[in-house]
């Protein structure tokens, strides 16, 4: 990040591809006007993206590193920006300035370990980043299981990926939980935090949650009663922010900044925080 | 050590003045203030500014960037120009301090470029107190108001004005006004600084301390019953933030000039009901959570982060404003102490 001499003037990218994933999530690909990625980036971390006159937000980045061509967000239209998003066309061009934050320790404390991702609803975004990651340098890591849960099977993001992708790489696993009953949907009914519990789930694993509050202060719950140590579970935090380099103050946490020391925390680590997140 | 009789200030400021830009404390309508310094302008016989000197390298609103949009195009400016030389005549202790805390916040890796290249523009010629106001307790933080830091420091007597450079700009400002100034013995500054202190030794809130607080009690200050009662009557109008010279969030808006965007820098307040509210929620929503963040982070957050060091100077600004008379020092004698 120190290289990046102006951090706070962002360059301009164009999107080349609007994807649908549900009702209020879209996945859009950027790419620079020269047809480049913009910047490399760890798993986990976030980019700010704005539309000049309208706003600027930080949102994590759904592609994996591993994909040299392009980035990819997925974002849920729920603010000023967002709606503006999910407007647009293709061929847009919007601004991007990053990478933020600290990102998953998918070459350290990852490596070579049995891995546990829960994610609900838009949650999975950041996740996806990591699951690709992971499944793109498989013989790093132990065996993946991916626990995805949304209000409805129309709520699932990168339900195409999932199925074709994900549930055909080797040594993954891929739970699916939508909230209620619902016509065509013959897979498994329920919050996510009760099926993590039902589905019981072998310690040695590290555990990754996204999603709402309360579904992952269930979850860790759930995890914690199952016999899981909050050392071995990680989780990424949303807050607002506006600089992304731990100044603005907005993001600030106890002594910590969730745009840079962040956004990625250990829960143990979250236990020494005051509870404002 | 300098020196130079004090009838001579008019002339040394318009020395100055004719190299670099000049900015001192004046006499003003509510208070005094900085202005940029021209024929006649005299420094102010106020203690301080109404307003902190923060405004010189973090100022109340920045133009960051600016945008062409042309259908679904977009061009970025970066609007800076060279920023000139300047030199800050005057500033107090507490202030000088002030900007080695927002040192430690803009210059930290990565650093704030727009904040730097202020930095690296400006030389601050600091002023020693003679008569500190019952609302002072810069002593508390360790400051010495009688030797303040900056560039250039500087001591005022009955007759004449005494100068010693504290840093190669200050050499440099100094070198530059040879022929004002004369090689003076500090006989006159060390009578001053001890007269002072005797001063200082009786001020109301010479007593305070920062005991119970730092890095290290982040959970047990957090949780404390008091904030209660402390925060009650707080209005959240961000009138300390305002005149803070250590608070430094700040909001970026963007604002459409008809001919293109503007994206602006503008300082904003943790005391404010929006500043951490998202579209999905706000992660504190009453005046209790937002007051105890800001004197949290003053005295347990900023600690934490900065080897014990406190993000308050003891400007006493606060006390003199804050329409309902809370401030760091009432927080600090209730929660602080030995019952830690």
């Amino acid at each position: 990040m120190s290289d990046m001499k102006e951090t706070l003037i962002p360059q301009v990218v164009t999107v080349t591809d609007i994807r649908v994933e549900t009702p209020d999530v879209k996945t859009f690909r950027i790419v620079t006007p020269e047809g480049k990625k913009p910047f490399e980036h760890i798993p986990g971390q976030c980019a700010m993206l704005s539309v000049p006159g309208v706003g600027e937000a930080m949102i994590s980045i759904t592609s994996s590193p591993t994909n040299k061509e392009f980035m990819e967000f997925s974002i849920k239209e729920c603010g000023c920006l967002t709606t503006w998003l999910h407007s647009m066309d293709v061929g847009q061009q919007i601004t991007i300035r990053g990478p933020y934050g600290n990102g998953f320790p998918v070459d350290t404390a990852f490596k070579g370990k049995d891995l546990l991702f829960i994610a609900g609803g838009i949650g999975l975004a950041p996740l996806r980043s990591v699951i690709n990651y992971v499944r793109d340098k498989r013989a790093d890591y132990g065996h993946v299981d991916i626990v995805y849960g949304s209000r409805s099977k129309d709520d699932l993001v990168d339900y195409k990926e999932i199925m074709e992708e994900w549930c055909n790489t080797e040594g993954v696993d891929v739970h699916l939980t939508i909230d209620r009953e619902q016509e065509g949907w013959d897979g498994h009914v329920g919050f996510v935090p009760n099926y993590v519990k039902e589905l019981g789930f072998d310690v040695n694993k590290t555990a990754i949650i996204c999603g709402p509050p309360i579904m992952i202060k269930f979850t860790l719950a759930g995890l914690q009663e199952i016999g899981f140590d909050k050392t071995q579970v990680y989780t990424t935090m949303e807050l607002r922010m506006k600089c992304g380099i731990g100044k603005c103050g907005r993001c600030n946490i106890g002594s910590k900044y969730v745009c840079k020391d962040g956004p990625v925390f250990r829960c143990d680590e979250l236990d020494e925080l005051p509870n404002e997140y | 050590m300098k020196k130079l009789s004090l009838s001579q200030l008019p002339a040394l400021f318009a020395a100055i003045a004719e190299k670099e830009t000049l900015y001192l404390p004046v006499d003003a309508e509510g208070g005094a203030r900085f202005e940029r310094f021209t024929e006649g302008k005299t420094l102010t016989g106020e203690l301080n500014t109404v307003r902190s000197a923060k405004d010189f390298f973090f100022p109340q609103t920045e133009n960051l960037a600016e945008f062409k949009m042309e259908g679904k195009n977009i061009e970025v400016i970066d609007p800076r120009t060279e920023t000139e030389d300047f030199v800050v005549f005057g500033v107090r202790a507490c202030d000088a301090r002030s900007f080695s805390i927002l040192d430690k916040v803009f210059l930290v890796d990565p650093v704030d470029t727009y904040y730097k290249n202020r930095r690296e523009h400006g030389t601050i010629v600091s002023l020693a107190c003679t008569r500190p106001h019952e609302t002072c307790f810069c002593q508390t933080f360790g400051i010495d108001a009688t030797d303040p830091e900056g560039d250039v420091t500087a001591w005022k007597t009955d007759d004449a004005i005494y100068f010693e450079a504290k840093t190669e700009k200050g050499d440099r400002l100094l070198a530059n006004l040879s022929d004002l100034i004369e090689e003076a013995d500090d006989t006159a500054v060390k009578e001053q600084k001890e007269a002072v202190k005797k001063v200082m030794d009786r001020l109301p809130l010479k007593s305070l301390t920062t005991e119970g607080f730092g890095g290290d009690v982040m959970m047990e200050k957090f949780n404390a019953p008091e904030w209660k009662s402390l925060s009650e009557a707080c209005l959240g109008c961000g009138t300390c933030t305002f005149v803070c010279p250590t608070c430094q969030c700040y909001d970026i808006r963007d604002f459409n000039t008809g001919h293109g965007i503007k994206r602006f820098r503008c300082w904003d307040s943790c005391m404010y009901s929006d500043f951490t509210k998202m579209a999905h929620g706000n992660p504190r929503t009453s005046q209790l959570e937002r007051f105890r963040q800001r004197f949290m982070h003053k005295l347990v957050y900023f600690p934490a982060n900065n080897e014990g060091e406190f993000g308050c100077v003891g400007c006493g600004r606060c006390l003199a404003k804050c329409p309902i008379s809370m401030n760091i020092v009432k927080v600090m004698r209730t929660l602080g102490g030995k019952k830690a």
